[in-house]
């Protein structure tokens, strides 16, 4: 029989306010094997912690029941408490009366009783608990970094720069990102490309850096520490090592025709391009989709013009298999499409533009040289309607989002000011349901977008835009003036909400990383551990995360490769000692296990038992390497004779905890 | 049919090919066929048969006898090489320590279908062609095969031999079945009847266990029911109820698992139709995650413990809440 002391924590009026506290611990006094149970206002304190390595010492306790907050909270805290005092930190349970209880409950009897069922179930629990030992495991000392934007490059600095060594898998030809394409940057309007490349240049010249661009995760094992993750490097028909990106190639192949992603379809390119002038690598890529010879195997031309061979079209792709410490999720994010938005003209008007092709025409590197001239007729425009919002904030969410998108409240007014700056001649409106600034320098940047350069901001959203007559008919309400505006535009520029990059989605799969309902990946404490995904060893870095501008990307690419060097550093990781076991005597070898394990921990071996008389079978049977297992459980409930059982949440524990609550 | 089977296992035992077979002989009565291993020209020239009763699926059998060293034989219908080839995809079975022989089915039948058709005091079954002439205490009587098969070859899914090292008589072809349509009736129930309907049917289950363990599903070195650790041995049930349960656990304990081979309803003392409880779990699979048939295709992962990123989350609440 166990000897369990129940602890019952007030936390302050957290529980204490709808939780009868002293109730709790004279029913739980009551049960059976428990021989001490007191309250506490904060057990997790130092005096509450005392509290209970003086009773184990005391009374010789074998298990130990706390009754407080989630043991996402405090577990390890009281395991290591009770460690202290020479109880197996094992023989503790966290009976949840806060999150699960107190919080939920407003009145003080039905919180009470719940209390009293949970601190039942963990004294059932710890009745079968026994003491575990936690293993090691190693930690492989290279970091992976998924997406080359600023936030991935960042991150991959910051690491490289700790003398460990990264990779950055990215999927476009160039790292980059976004902010490529950006022209000028908020709120102190310096050029994207001149505080962007130089840090690309350095990622691609740091020993430490290893870019594997044109490239995509495949599938991803393992575990923290210990990752195997299996990249595709898609053919992009040059051979990177010698290409020499001099472009000759993307100047004489014949196929001009191929919209340009880079300037958002907005010019074309050939069908060898390199992306755009600063890209990294500086080498050519083939567009399988466009390229003649690779359609139809006659032209040639781009092989034929190469002075240092580098062209080959019979490349394919390769898969790569490598290990990793630790993976930084970086895959940032897309404006959303316009097409559920057909009142803002968009696909009637080449006029309606978003304000990333808005970027383009602005720069100096874009379609346009950095002439703002309307894309239907290259004609100057004199007045732009720059709508806010579009998807943004949308309620419901059936259309857009229901979010926020946090950064076009700032470009936009930036839009405007360079407007205004550039072409003093024009008139510049920008329809708002709130401006929203918080931010260094933002606010001020806001204030003078509309006193010294004039810009209209009306509050209210354009409801409808008619191309007419090669002028746009912008109809819209201004809230604070009361009336209706019908505006004669050349150009209207919608401020497109953005979403999460398609690929996030398939690559939280992979690394079993959770996310939200808009495909955000969800961090481990919203504001604790806020770049630390659930899933231990994967870190969060920029847009994935939430949205964001350049300033907090940054910052959080900064953190998220502190976190990734602080498990580096480390050259052992202790295990989780909750994992599966197979009881060889009932397992039937069938390997349902093995084949639900999403770790590989599973293996079999043909054993020999005692059969009847004196005979011997040889059986297969399965073995769980604990420094692969994981604990998840799968394996428990794929198993049809109940062979396999998880340490520490053992079937009969699990059953014991729902036998106290129901009976 | 029953003199090739016959002359194939003395050929087997006689060339060495195999040290014992495993095929079917004559219990209590005519209809009361049993599955047993021959070891001798003399056993199987006596007790061997081959007819319209021998629906016993003789896979389970084999793996406790591909683990008694040498190779033993074994006759196998369309339906027992599903089971034959799903135990060895479970590793339960030694293939190399087997030597399967194909045997082309005509459907078995079911003496309560006989009985049923009118035809009292039954003393024997003769096959001729799609007739049965059955000798009774009133005279013979001819009855058509297809009225007295029983219900799983009445929707037979399967004509076809797999994994065999020959056949007798012709390789067949999957067929369209209506095997799921007594599952669709009972989906077309509201939660009520349909929880009436099991509670009359599983009331009168006696808990013989001979589901269980004709199952070749059920092959586990210990039943969960069976282990002292599990918590469900030997619990005394607070009511009818749960001891019913019995039958919803082995259904999930086998789902996925199941060749819908039909073995627990023929072998039911009780006439208790459990297959259909393992062809819902059939039916669900085949709608959620595509057709699956279990044992047909030794390389088809299982959609249950197989995971996809494209996999249906169906939700059974929600599912439910939008039931009618």
């Amino acid at each position: 029989m166990q000897k369990i002391g129940v602890f019952v924590c007030w936390c302050g009026s957290n529980i204490a306010a709808t939780v009868d506290v002293q109730a709790v611990s004279d029913a739980l006094a009551r049960e059976p094997g428990v021989v001490f149970s007191t309250n506490y206002q904060y057990m997790c304190s130092q005096a509450g912690q005392d509290m209970i390595q003086e009773k184990i010492r005391e009374l010789g306790l074998t298990g130990v029941v706390v009754c407080s907050c989630s043991p996402r909270m405090h577990e390890a805290t009281f395991r290591k408490a009770c460690e202290k005092a020479g109880l197996n930190p094992y023989m503790v349970e966290i009976a949840n009366i806060r999150e699960q209880c107190s919080w939920i409950h407003k009145d003080k009897l039905s919180g009470t009783e719940k209390a009293v069922l949970l601190g039942k179930a963990a004294v059932a629990k710890v009745h079968l608990n026994t003491p575990l030992t936690a293993g090691e495991s190693p930690v492989t000392k290279r970091a992976l970094v998924i997406g080359g934007g600023i936030a991935g490059i960042q991150t991959a600095l910051d690491i490289a720069e700790a003398g460990f060594p990264v990779d950055i898998v990215e999927k476009k030809p160039t790292i980059g990102g976004k902010m490529t394409q950006i022209d000028k940057t908020f709120p102190t309007l310096d050029c994207a490309a001149c505080i962007l490349t130089p840090k690309m240049v350095d990622a691609a010249q740091n020993e430490n850096i290893n870019i594997l661009s044109y490239s995509e995760v495949e599938a991803v094992k393992g575990f923290v520490g210990n990752f195997t993750v299996t990249i595709r490097r898609k053919a992009r028909f040059v051979d990177e090592t010698k290409c020499t990106g001099c472009g000759l190639c993307t100047e004489k192949c014949p196929q001009k025709k191929v919209p340009n992603e880079f300037n958002l379809g907005l010019d074309t390119r050939r069908a060898i391009y390199i992306p755009f002038a600063q890209a990294v690598p500086k080498a050519a890529a083939i567009d399988p989709n466009y390229c003649t010879m690779l359609k139809t195997g006659k032209c040639g031309v781009c092989s034929k013009v190469c002075t240092v061979g580098a062209i080959d079209y019979q490349q394919k792709d390769e898969l790569l298999e490598r290990e990793y410490g630790a993976i930084v999720a970086a895959t940032g994010f897309e404006p959303i499409s316009m097409d559920k938005f057909d009142e803002f003209a968009y696909s009637q008007s080449p006029d309606v533009v978003t304000s990333l092709e808005f970027e383009r025409l602005m720069n100096a590197a874009g379609p346009t040289g950095g002439t703002l001239l309307r894309p239907s007729d290259g004609t100057h425009p004199h007045t732009l309607v720059f709508v806010q919002c579009v998807g943004s904030r949308c309620d419901g969410g059936e259309k857009g989002k229901p979010y926020c998108s946090k950064i076009c409240c700032m470009y936009t007014a930036k839009h405007a000011m360079l407007t205004r700056e550039k072409y003093p001649d024009t008139e510049v409106y920008v329809f708002y349901i709130d401006v929203r600034t918080p931010g260094k320098n933002f606010d001020e940047f806001y204030r003078r977008a509309v006193e010294e350069y004039g810009v209209h901001y009306v509050k209210g959203m354009v409801g409808k835009v008619v191309p007419e007559n090669g002028k746009l008919k912008v109809q819209a309400s201004d809230l604070l003036g009361g009336q209706q505006l019908h505006i004669d535009a050349d150009m209207v520029v919608l401020a497109a909400a953005v979403e999460p990059d398609k690929s996030a989605r398939p690559l939280a799969t992979m690394l079993t990383a959770s996310m939200d309902t808009n495909d955000f990946f969800t961090e481990a404490h919203p504001k604790l551990r806020p770049v630390e995904s659930p899933t231990a060893g994967v870190f969060l870095s920029g847009a994935c995360q939430g949205p964001k501008d350049i300033p907090e990307t940054v910052a959080q690419a900064g953190a998220a490769a502190a976190k990734v060097i602080g498990l580096l550093s480390k050259d052992r990781l202790t295990c989780n000692p909750c994992v599966a076991r197979s009881d060889e005597l009932m397992c039937n070898g069938c390997s349902a296990c093995e084949k639900v394990c999403p770790y590989g921990a599973i293996t079999y071996i043909d054993k020999e038992f005692r059969g009847p008389n004196r005979t011997t079978l040889l059986r297969r049977v399965a073995q769980v390497n604990p420094a692969v297992c994981q604990g998840c459980g799968a394996c428990t409930v794929a198993c049809p004779s109940g062979a396999m059982d998880l340490q520490g949440f053992s079937n009969a524990q699990i059953m014991a905890e729902v036998d106290a609550i129901c009976k | 049919m029953q003199e090739r089977i016959k002359a194939k296992a003395i050929e087997l035992l006689e060339s060495g090919v195999c040290g014992r077979v495993l095929g079917w002989k004559t219990g209590e009565f005519f209809y009361d066929v049993t599955p047993a291993v021959f070891e001798s020209r003399e056993e199987i020239e006596r007790d061997f048969v081959f007819g319209p009763f021998c629906g016993a699926n003789l896979s389970k059998y084999l793996i406790a006898e591909s683990r008694k060293g040498g190779k033993v034989g074994a006759f196998l219908k369309p339906c027992d090489t599903y089971s034959f080839q799903q135990l060895q995809k479970e590793h339960r079975i030694l293939p190399e320590n087997v030597y399967a022989v194909g045997v082309q089915c005509g459907g078995m039948c079911d003496i309560d279908a006989i009985r049923a058709a009118g035809i009292k005091g039954v003393l024997d079954v003769e096959e001729q062609g799609d007739s049965l002439l059955v000798h009774t205490l009133y005279g013979d009587k001819s009855l058509d095969r297809a009225a007295a098969l029983s219900e799983r070859c009445r929707v037979c899914k399967s004509k076809k031999i797999l994994g065999c090292a020959e056949l007798i008589g012709e390789q067949g072809e999957e067929q369209p079945s209506a095997r799921f349509e007594q599952v669709a009736e009972l989906e077309a129930m509201t939660p009520e009847e349909r929880f009436a309907f099991w509670r009359g049917e599983l009331s009168r289950c006696i808990r013989c266990n001979a589901c269980r363990n004709v199952c070749p599903a059920c092959s586990c070195e210990k039943c969960v029911f069976d282990n002292p650790s599990s918590g469900a041995e030997n619990k005394a049930p607070a009511n009818s109820f749960e001891e019913n349960l019995f039958h919803i656990i082995r259904a999930f304990h086998v789902a996925g698992r199941c060749t819908d081979c039909g073995e627990c309803s023929r072998v039911c003392p009780q006439h208790i139709p459990l297959h259909l409880l393992n062809r819902k779990f059939i039916k669900d699979i085949n709608e959620l995650y595509g057709p699956y048939q279990a044992g047909a295709d030794m390389d088809a992962k299982p959609p249950l413990v197989n995971f996809q990123a494209d996999d249906p989350e169906p939700s059974v609440v929600r599912e439910r809440g939008t039931n009618p």
